[in-house]
């Protein structure tokens, strides 16, 4: 019994079937946590399967890049899911027209403030170069941000890191942050999500009403192009 | 599906090699975006393959993030001696961006008199 158990093991410990399917069952059932919460933010299903597959990668002794010649499938989607955010943008762009210049103005100030400052309170607080870099990017959708990291050279998997946790943060903040300000404009409350917390506050925004997420859909779309022409150029000027 | 799937590989393909041609900093899938988007406004309408492909990996795209966001473990150590810096970026970076978005949005729409449509039982 004992050793045809670890000559299984030592088969599937070398193919990539078996840390594929551990990544996409550790995302089923973190995503039916995540629903069974009543969608809560601070059940994130990222969270809960990363921290599960990393335990599980630490248990087994597997080291991460053999872990990702089996997850380097999914991995490879996102170029083209950051394609499809095209569509959802393209089915909005009649309530992008009527308030373009609002929006363009928010999105200038939202995406610049969020750079700016994310960076400069790291820097501040001594985090170092590579840290910075990484972080930049951190308030749009992670496809993007990613590979504008790529291409300052940080560190692509610290980015997606940070955006995830910005995403909670950003979730768990929104709703109570407008209350005690006395912001009621939906439009512009989705928005703001969307531009500082992308995918998971455009979520959370939807929860609140549907004009909030179309226009959390539309500004976290708009964050991600605007972010990935900022990062580069600001990135020539200060380092 | 498979045309959809075909679709955003193309765009995605077509973005990588101008961002190459043309030297911008970009990353090839945003310029992808955009030419998916330009594809939309020549066809006039989302055809319905698109919209299905679309909406499908865009509900499960947290599950795309789920290898890189494993590679957290690579940088544990980043991580351990840097947490307070970044732990007050985010947080704080957060909560500013938030409010200069949403006070630079409202206070343009009210200055330009942009047009407000709002939601039935919206009011309150």
């Amino acid at each position: 019994m004992r050793p045809a158990i670890s000559s299984i093991w030592v088969y599937l410990s070398a193919s990539p079937l078996l840390w594929l399917a551990a990544t996409l069952w550790a995302y089923i059932v973190a995503h039916s946590l995540h629903e069974r919460s009543g969608r809560n933010p601070l059940v994130s299903s990222v969270s809960i399967a990363v921290i599960a597959l990393i335990a599980l990668l630490v248990a087994t002794d597997t080291p991460y890049d053999t872990y990702f010649q089996g997850a380097q499938f999914v991995h490879f989607l996102l170029g083209p899911a950051t394609v499809a955010l095209g569509v959802p943008l393209y089915t909005h762009l009649g309530s992008v027209r009527r308030l373009f210049i609002p929006m363009l103005a928010a999105l200038l100030a939202g995406s610049v403030t969020a750079i700016v400052s994310s960076v400069g309170i790291a820097w501040l607080a001594g985090a170092n170069l590579l840290t910075l870099k990484s972080l930049a990017s951190k308030s749009v959708t992670t496809p993007i941000a990613m590979a504008v990291t790529e291409q300052i050279g940080g560190l692509p998997s610290l980015t997606a890191v940070f955006v995830i946790l910005t995403g909670i943060l950003g979730a768990v903040v929104v709703t109570p942050l407008f209350n005690a300000l006395g912001i009621r404009d939906r439009q512009a409350r989705g928005f703001a999500a969307g531009v500082a917390a992308h995918g998971i506050g455009t979520a959370r925004a939807f929860q609140v009403s549907d004009v909030s997420g179309a226009f959390a859909g539309i500004a976290m779309a708009l964050n991600g192009i605007m972010t990935a022409l900022l990062v580069p150029l600001l990135a020539r000027f200060f380092v | 599906m498979i045309f959809a799937f075909s679709l955003f590989v193309l765009c995605q393909l077509l973005g990588e090699v101008l961002v190459r041609l043309a030297h911008v900093p970009v990353p090839g899938p945003v310029l992808g975006l955009v030419l998916l988007v330009c594809y939309l406004a020549w066809r006039k309408q989302v055809p319905e393959d698109v919209q299905r492909t679309s909406s499908g990996l865009l509900t499960h795209l947290s599950l795309l993030f789920i290898p890189a966001g494993t590679g957290v473990m690579v940088h544990i150590h980043t991580l351990k001696t840097e947490w307070l810096p970044i732990l007050a970026a985010l947080l704080l970076g957060t909560i500013l961006t938030l409010i200069v978005t949403v006070f630079v949005f409202t206070a343009v729409a009210r200055l330009t008199g942009a047009e407000r449509v709002a939601a039935p039982g919206e009011a309150e």
